[in-house]
């Protein structure tokens, strides 16, 4: 049985200490109108990556904060080596770049009124290179587990999720909470018909209460609008694997949180506290999901798929799991972890475990993923209500 | 394999197709740590990773699965039927 101690990590140690397992200088638009700006610096200069996005304008309250932390998140997330922020003008750029610039690392903010795009296109792509450069010449170096943040979600779930992938990132996940690595998860209305589970798991009433509170919002904003959500989850996607209810949908995703216990409620895109497994409040829908999760700093995520769910990351490895035998035929290039001997008892609980942490590990020091390799760059952010 | 259904709990309502499999078909279920539970004949095709009856599940009982409750039946299921959204739903939601 392989023991998280026991893996072999790399990765980059960045100024505020925390380890990242990618080396991205990226090109953070604030707001929509500067994604063009972005997009062009990102082509000028080889090595950086821009994160173009639909919002940014006009946001405000809790809405806008949540894009300032999600936006400033990928900055700060120690995937990140460098990173360069455009806005339409000065004062929110220079609040994203704050925040990023607490870690440490270089960080660049450019305002495109009173200049243009192609003047900040030029200035913004001159830093670029510099940050490219100092980036490459960056080394890993071995880390422990313990220093290790990383997410998990499912998506396109069926019943082979439940019996099988979910289970083994559930043991995966023990494994690494006993090595000290922080963890999170998700996911707040599809753990309907097992919330008990879920407070059952939090180490104090407090976390539970936080936890519930959370979910009995989000089940009140639904109301709120005079209707529910089934014709939503399950998606139809799941129904066509064989799921029914949220209920059997529920008790099949929480599988991925193990007998782990529960050390922190997280705000979405909040970066963890502790070591341990947090459950953040955030949505269901994949891409916002590991926005999210990029955001808080995990560096790193398992994503288990029933019916084949493609999701990837700009910023981080999004490791795929599936024992679904008809997706894994049918959709290999985008599995890189094949559990379909599971549902042939041919494979146990504990050696799934074993193929889960040993291809975190072979990701972790450097092996693309089967999303990096299909450019699955889905970054989405979570948007709570209409701008102004 | 020696068998074609899957149980999260031996006393479930439903077991889980892991392939294709045909009516008329004895199967054979086991749980995930391989200890068998026994045959059952199926009454219609289910495809893989769909449900099937363990015992005859009648209209208005709690379904069971996780040995847990995940829905309410709203037409019988006899044991060895197609257990889906036609006839169990949701305890939690209105539509």
């Amino acid at each position: 049985m392989i023991t998280p101690q026991d893996l072999t990590l790399t990765g980059y140690r960045r100024a505020d200490g925390r380890f990242g397992v990618r080396n991205h200088v990226l090109i953070i638009p604030v707001d929509d109108l500067s994604n063009a700006a972005a997009e062009a610096v990102a082509h000028n200069i080889k090595g950086t990556m821009a994160l173009p996005h639909p919002y940014g304008r006009l946001q405000f309250g809790a809405d806008l904060e949540l894009t300032f932390r999600t936006l400033a998140g990928q900055g700060r997330n120690p995937n990140c080596a460098a990173a360069i922020v455009i806005g339409i003008e000065p004062k929110w750029t220079d609040r994203i770049v704050k925040e990023i610039a607490k870690t440490g690392k270089p960080c660049a903010g450019f305002s495109i009124e009173r200049s243009g795009d192609l003047k900040t296109i030029e200035a913004a792509s001159r830093r670029a290179k510099e940050f490219v450069h100092d980036a490459s010449e960056i080394r890993r170096e071995p880390f422990p587990v313990s220093r290790l943040t990383m997410s998990c979600k499912c998506g396109e779930s069926d019943t082979t999720s439940g019996l099988a992938s979910n289970p083994t990132v559930g043991r995966a996940f023990e494994r690494l909470a006993a090595a000290g690595a922080t963890l999170i998860f998700g996911e707040t209305t599809e753990v309907t018909g097992a919330e008990d589970l879920v407070m059952e798991l939090c180490a104090t009433p407090e976390i539970a209460r936080q936890f519930k509170a959370a979910f009995d919002n989000y089940q009140e904003l639904v109301e709120s609008q005079g209707v529910s959500l089934v014709g939503s989850q399950p998606t139809e996607g799941n129904i066509r694997g064989g799921l029914t209810t949220i209920e059997e949908k529920a008790l099949g995703n929480v599988q991925k949180a193990g007998r782990c216990t529960i050390v922190d409620y997280l705000e979405p895109a909040h970066e963890p506290r502790k070591p341990g497994l947090s459950f953040m409040d955030s949505s269901s829908a994949a891409a916002e999901m590991v926005t999210l999760c990029a955001a808080a700093g995990s560096v790193v995520h398992f994503f288990t798929t029933g019916q084949g769910n493609v999701i990837g990351n700009p910023v981080i490895p999004v490791i795929k799991l599936s024992a679904n035998p008809l997706t894994v035929a049918t959709m290999s290039e985008h599995i890189d972890v094949d559990l379909s001997a599971m549902l042939r008892v041919e494979m146990n609980l504990d050696q799934a475990a074993d193929a889960a942490l040993q291809m975190l590990e072979r990701t972790i020091n450097g092996r693309l993923t089967s999303a990096e390799v299909l450019r699955h760059n889905e970054f989405v952010l979570t948007k709570l209500y209409r701008s102004a | 394999m020696t068998h074609g259904i899957l149980i999260h709990e031996p006393d479930d309502d439903v077991g889980v197709a892991v392939e294709d499999l045909g009516a008329g078909a004895e199967i054979g279920v086991i749980t995930l740590e391989g200890a068998p539970v026994g045959t059952v004949t199926l009454i219609n095709d289910v495809p893989l990773g769909h449900k099937v009856a363990m015992r005859d599940i009648t209209s208005g009982k709690d379904v069971i699965e996780y040995g847990r409750v995940i829905a309410v039946a709203i037409q019988g299921a006899p044991r060895g039927s197609h257990v889906h959204t036609h006839n169990i739903r949701t305890k939690r939601w209105t539509a």
